[in-house]
């Protein structure tokens, strides 16, 4: 099944996709990295006030294959968690780009935004990536 | 199409041992009392007393108790069945010999307390078993305390930090240790657990760790360590161990060597004259002691001169013909376990080492890289390996040709039960998309190597003409595919009556 990629986030080479809104960002795994980890058993998030560099890992999630971490495709402090998904993991699966998003973060150089994938690029990555 | 099976299944369900139990049914008869008969109180205070007359605990009758267990051992599947190609487990053939030897009720029936002077014999067992891992890895200290191997890990990790701490201070500031990606999972465990910030290196396009960024995650000065399996996880021999070794000496840290692959080396090549520094093996993988079912596991700790006064104490010493128990190392990070290891696997150990002699394990080591660039050579028509350089002791393979019709690695897996083999590791190294690890070990012969590329053979082209009839396996099997998922989000971990 082909991994859909929405056209208005931005994508890092690790699989995760943020949601710019303001001077925050939204992050999840994408459709693609859902697919490739199976069942999502486990979600292990960082705590609101907690700070990353871009590429830092932020959390893992557990699969019934293996624990794989999730890294910030950009810097900044956590603001928002998802807690339900301590509950209801699946959502990850179900819902990559929605219920299932991760952290809310204030971003602390919104410039490095650019650094990202497009979707039209990250679709292209991904294709290598299988091939 | 006609499948050859190795192992028959039994097929009817089993209740649990609780649901066969029956109100005041017993399994045991005690014989009329010979003394007089005191109230249970003055024998043991009611406040340690449960006052439910065991409730909940199965009434049933001794017979009820075997077969029971029996049937259930029936569904397992185990070494003494045929092969059992998990990678990096190292499921070899467990002689009978060992078993023999550490049964013997001198060994077996030998209380932990005895004192010395009573248990010279089990000293010299420890001892001896010591010089010979010591000389096998060419790490002259030893320490058989560590209970299974990521307890050895921990243990050496430990070690290096007391290490580090008596050489520069507790305050050096070395607080990295360094981990390639394609790690046991266990290795960045231990590093956490000791207190290390773990840093991943990189593993290049041909399968070995990237000098160039080591040298980088080296440059900065805090590094305490590096967390090394060779041959690593892929199966491929580190051929610039020796350069690695020296980058991080350099850069003042030390080298520890995670010792699950030692079954690729032994009699060839020795850590020690590789650089490492401390190095834990797994008897119950190398050296042919049970592995699962609660093995117990042993996983001894080898090191350097300059690393054996943090070894764990009591270090088992000789004095001319006498054997003792040594507790004076200051330096020691202390005792890793109750007494002295499991001791049991140590006995197996030697077994081991001495019925095959320094000839003896190297043919095995000889025989276990064969049996799988044999695989290797076999299967690579049918399957993909995401690295060419010759395999070691295991080898890897992607399902990526089968992913084109939609069968995966963990269905082809599951399809290999219907052909009576145990499915080797899936989905390890985390580096290796769809990856499947398999170690034949030295224990199988070349029939049944032949047999299981037959059955890997016949899978690949089963996903090819009917993938549907991979996908659903197994298909001879009690129950099919289990629900994973529900059991790790939503597990019932104990039986209750209203269940």
């Amino acid at each position: 099944m082909a991994a859909y990629v929405p056209e208005d986030l931005h994508y890092s080479k690790d699989h995760e996709w943020i949601r710019v809104e303001g001077d925050t960002g939204i992050i999840g795994i994408t459709d693609h990295a859902q697919q490739s980890l199976g069942d999502i058993v486990y979600v292990e998030l960082p705590r609101v006030g907690d700070t990353f560099a871009a590429h830092d890992a932020f959390g893992s999630v557990e699969s019934v294959k293996a624990v794989s971490e999730v890294y910030a495709p950009v810097s900044g402090e956590v603001i928002e968690v998802n807690e339900s998904l301590q509950d209801e993991p699946e959502k990850v699966n179900a819902d990559p780009y929605g219920e299932g998003w991760m952290i809310r973060i204030r971003l602390s150089d919104p410039s490095e935004i650019d650094s990202l994938l497009t979707a039209a690029e990250y679709e292209d990555y991904i294709r290598q990536e299988i091939e | 199409m006609k499948l050859t099976k190795a192992t028959p299944h039994i097929t009817q369900n089993e209740d649990l041992i609780f649901e066969r139990s029956r109100r005041g049914r017993i399994g045991y008869r005690l014989p009329e009392l010979d003394v007089e008969e005191a109230p249970l109180d003055a024998l043991i205070p009611r406040e340690l007393r449960r006052d439910d007359d065991l409730e909940g605990v199965p009434e049933v009758s001794e017979v009820d108790v075997v077969r029971h267990f029996t049937r259930l051992s029936t569904w397992n599947y185990a070494v003494d069945h045929g092969m059992y190609p998990l990678g990096s487990c190292t499921m070899k053939y467990n002689p009978r010999l060992n078993e023999r030897i550490a049964r013997l009720a001198g060994f077996a029936d030998l209380h932990p307390l005895t004192p010395e002077e009573d248990a010279q014999g089990a000293l010299q067992v420890i001892y001896e078993l010591q010089e010979h891992l010591a000389e096998i890895t060419g790490l002259p200290g030893v320490s058989l305390q560590p209970a299974a191997g990521a307890h050895g890990e921990m243990t050496g990790i430990m070690m290096i930090r007391a290490f580090l701490d008596a050489r520069d201070g507790k305050r050096h500031g070395r607080s990295v240790m360094i981990i390639p990606d394609s790690a046991h999972g266990t290795n960045p465990a231990s590093a956490h657990l000791s207190g290390f910030k773990v840093k991943t290196v990189k593993t290049t396009p041909e399968g070995l760790t990237d000098l160039d960024q080591l040298r980088e995650l080296c440059a900065t000065g805090d590094v305490a360590g590096l967390m090394l399996t060779n041959p690593n996880t892929l199966g491929l021999f580190e051929k610039e161990i020796r350069e690695i070794c020296r980058i991080v000496h350099d850069a003042g840290g030390l080298v520890y060597m995670d010792g699950a692959n030692m079954n690729a080396l032994v009699g060839w090549a020795r850590p020690g004259d590789m650089g490492v520094d401390v190095i834990h093996l797994n008897l119950h993988k190398t050296f042919s002691t049970p592995h699962g079912g609660g093995g117990p596991g042993s996983g001894p700790c080898c090191c350097t001169k300059e690393l054996e006064p943090f070894l764990p104490v009591p270090r088992v010493v000789r004095d001319g013909d006498r054997f003792r128990l040594d507790y004076d190392r200051p330096h020691s990070i202390g005792r890793v376990k109750a007494f002295y290891g499991n001791f049991g696997m140590a006995l197996r150990a030697l077994a081991y080492i001495l019925t095959h002699g320094p000839d003896g394990l190297r043919e095995a080591t000889e025989t276990a890289v064969l049996n799988a660039r044999y695989l290797a050579h076999h299967l690579a028509s049918d399957y993909e390996r995401p690295y060419d350089a010759p395999p070691m002791h295991e080898v890897v393979f992607t399902d990526k040709r089968q992913a084109r019709k939609g069968v995966h690695t963990l269905d082809i897996a599951k399809r290999l039960i219907d052909y009576g083999f145990h499915p080797p590791t899936i989905y390890f190294p985390l580096i290796v998309q769809g990856a499947m690890l398999i170690e034949p070990t030295e224990s199988v012969g070349r029939e049944e190597l032949d047999q299981f590329i037959e059955a890997m053979r016949s899978i690949a082209r089963e996903a090819e003409e009917d993938p549907e009839l991979v996908r659903s396996a197994p298909h001879t099997t009690r129950i099919s595919r289990l629900d994973e998922a529900s059991a790790a989000r939503r597990p019932i971990l104990r039986w209750r009556p209203e269940n």
